[in-house]
């Protein structure tokens, strides 16, 4: 491998690194307050997808206003999901809610093939942002830099938000201890539905991003990439933001070195992940930087 | 109707044993006139004008299959696995394999001929059930070894990854599995007494395990692993176990669902496959071999009536001119309430036994004379 391809791959799994870190977050802040694997978080990625590509495709608008419009309706989706189908369950078995995300994740699969139709759409190129350009020895389109610029730039803001602000000092208040929280005022139902407006809004993010580096949108676009998020969170210590970082660019190097090494394998991809997943849980099994509990009687 | 055993604790040593014998005539008697007016009913329903029923019927049964073994691991023992897609797709690979001619294998692999001893091999269906079976309870070991050691959601996560990556080999396998092209002409072998016989089999086995000394060391890791093993019951022995059944009785669904539907292909065992089973057991109970055998019937069947919806429909004030997969969103709509409000499915960890009904029976008549008195 010469050194410029190596630079080709090395900017592209930076891209992919950067999508996968933003994706985990938001499975990463769920699981840590609710305890709950979102399966539906892959759904609601598709779904941010779909509602950027038809704000430009059907009413027209701007791309910015259309990817913005995009982000927020996608943020209020997963409200909209954890209050309908996790808030009632939440004093079930955790099992419970589990299947229940599950669902939601089968229903908006099925309701996005009814109202979006089946068949692949092709995402807007947006010329500012995909142009290709000469880079030194490589060629990249811009987009591959300006995902990880977005990227760091929202978990700055995010790590302000967690750090600085009352809403994030509850939200990690909650994700501590549940019932403590409760008991010193903090308003439950109000800091959960931000937790989930936060982590879709950067689904939301991650979904447009996603979008303008592999155009084509289907109903079932959001379940692979949101399957290998939640290794991304689990790699990196689930509930932990900084982990689901650097679980994300773990996951997203090791697919891409593999597939740039071995060329003659590129078909086994997508098993990376989940041979990754099983070798982390076992040799670290709270993740890289998870700190490890034990269950008391 | 249902009867009272809603916890471990009870259904190990309630019954007394003179009860029991009572109880155990009184069931093979009703089992066997069930049995007959099964065989009657079905032999209609395979004479029915309408071809469509009898493909539905058979459907059931192969759901009743798949539903059982994903109830095993899930519902009876507690384990949270979401990797039947994977084991349904070795059973069918295997099945779809071992009975395809030989000059229709020859036919289809275009892009890379077949490897050496299946391109002739071909096996009665039953055995490749079994076989398809094996393998799949091998493959569940060795993922097992690893797998059950996590805990609740990383171990789901993890059996997940796990069918992901049987896919994913599949697809690729070329010289094996006909990579993505898939396999066609698949003898129709799952006839209707193929598939009521097989899910009999598997209703008779679940009844007969679950209940046996090994089924209540499964329930009794379900409720609370540390005191089961404090009680001396192996957990990984039995967590493996439970695992390898499971695996193996999705692998003999897979290939009935194969001989079904003729044509498989890698696509037809994503993750979703999975969630359909999954959705069944939920709705009739985790835990609950009647509920998932009712819940089969409920969920295939109506799966199929909901196919109006996609249809054209006229409601005088309202017209569609028919979406297609508006039945699936109905389906999985309904499904959520279900989830949310009747968590528990149709039966909960209940049973639908003789002993119940009858008890049942005799309690109504029982009130009604009574009520003469009065």
């Amino acid at each position: 491998m010469t050194g410029s391809m190596f630079l080709q791959h090395f900017t592209n799994a930076l891209s992919v690194a950067s999508l996968y870190a933003l994706l985990a977050i938001g499975y990463t802040m769920v699981y840590g307050i609710l305890r709950l694997i979102n399966f539906a978080h892959g759904e609601i990625f598709m779904m941010g997808m779909y509602f950027a590509y038809f704000g430009i495709a059907m009413f027209h608008l701007p791309w910015f206003v259309s990817f913005i419009i995009a982000i927020i309706i996608t943020a209020l989706l997963g409200v909209a999901a954890e209050r309908l189908a996790y808030r009632p369950l939440r004093d079930a078995p955790r099992i419970s809610i589990l299947i229940s995300a599950i669902a939601v994740s089968y229903f908006l699969q099925n309701f996005a093939t009814v109202l979006f139709g089946g068949r692949p759409l092709m995402f807007q190129q947006i010329p500012l942002l995909t142009t290709i350009m000469q880079l030194g020895p490589i060629r990249v389109p811009r987009l591959t830099l300006i995902v990880p610029a977005v990227t760091i730039l929202l978990l700055v803001g995010l790590q302000f938000l967690l750090k600085k602000t009352k809403t994030g000092m509850a939200m990690r208040a909650v994700s501590r201890d549940y019932d403590a929280a409760r008991l010193m005022g903090i308003d439950l139902n109000f800091t959960i539905a931000m937790t989930f407006f936060i982590g879709s809004a950067l689904a939301g993010v991650g979904a447009i991003l996603w979008g303008l580096k592999y155009p084509q949108i289907k109903p079932d676009v959001g379940s692979m990439p949101g399957i290998k998020c939640f290794i991304a969170a689990v790699l990196g210590g689930i509930g932990n933001t900084t982990g689901a970082v650097l679980g994300g660019f773990v996951l997203g190097f090791a697919e891409i070195m593999f597939v740039a090494f071995f060329p003659a394998a590129s078909g086994y991809r997508d098993a990376v992940a989940f041979i990754l997943l099983i070798l982390i849980l076992l040799v670290l099994p709270a993740g890289l930087l998870g700190k490890n509990t034990t269950e008391k009687v | 109707m249902m009867s009272e055993r809603t916890n471990t604790r009870e259904s190990i040593s309630k019954h007394p044993p003179s009860v029991k014998k009572n109880v155990n005539l009184y069931s093979v008697v009703l089992s066997a006139l069930l049995l007959i007016v099964l065989y009657f009913v079905l032999m209609k329903i395979e004479g029915s004008a309408n071809a469509l029923v009898p493909r539905i019927a058979r459907l059931c049964a192969i759901n009743i299959v798949l539903a059982l073994a994903m109830n095993l691991i899930n519902g009876f023992t507690g384990i949270f696995s979401l990797g039947q897609a994977g084991f349904m797709a070795v059973g069918a690979y295997t099945t779809a394999l071992l009975t395809i001619e030989p000059a229709r294998k020859l036919s289809m692999y275009i892009v890379t001929p077949i490897v050496k001893p299946l391109e002739t091999l071909t096996l009665p269906f039953g055995l490749t059930l079994i076989i398809g079976g094996l393998i799949a309870a091998g493959l569940a070991f060795l993922i097992g070894v690893p797998c059950l050691r996590l805990r609740g959601d990383y171990l789901a996560i993890a059996t997940l990854g796990f069918s992901e990556i049987i896919r994913v080999f599949i697809m690729n396998a070329q010289s094996l599995t006909n990579g993505a092209q898939g396999l066609k002409s698949i003898p129709p072998n799952a006839t209707i007494l193929w598939t009521y016989g097989v899910a009999l089999a598997v209703i008779a086995f679940m009844a007969l395990f679950t209940t046996s000394s090994y089924g209540r060391a499964l329930k009794a890791v379900r409720e609370d692993e540390i005191a089961a093993e404090s009680m001396g019951v192996s957990l990984f022995k039995h967590k493996m176990m439970s695992f390898m059944i499971s695996a193996f009785l999705a692998g003999v669904g897979g290939g009935l669902l194969a001989a079904y539907n003729g044509t498989i292909g890698q696509d037809m065992f994503r993750v979703m496959q999975t969630y359909n089973v999954l959705m069944i057991v939920v709705m009739g109970g985790m835990g609950s071999i009647s509920g998932s055998v009712i819940a089969a019937f409920v969920v295939t069947i109506g799966q199929e009536m909901l196919r109006v919806l996609d249809g054209p429909i006229n409601l005088g004030f309202w017209k569609t001119s028919g979406i297609a997969g508006m039945r699936m969103v109905v389906f999985s709509a309904l499904l959520l309430v279900v989830i949310v409000f009747f968590r528990n499915g149709l039966f909960g960890t209940k049973e639908l036994t003789w002993s119940g009904i009858v008890r049942n029976i005799e309690k109504l008549a029982g009130r009604g004379k009574r009520g003469e008195v009065a």
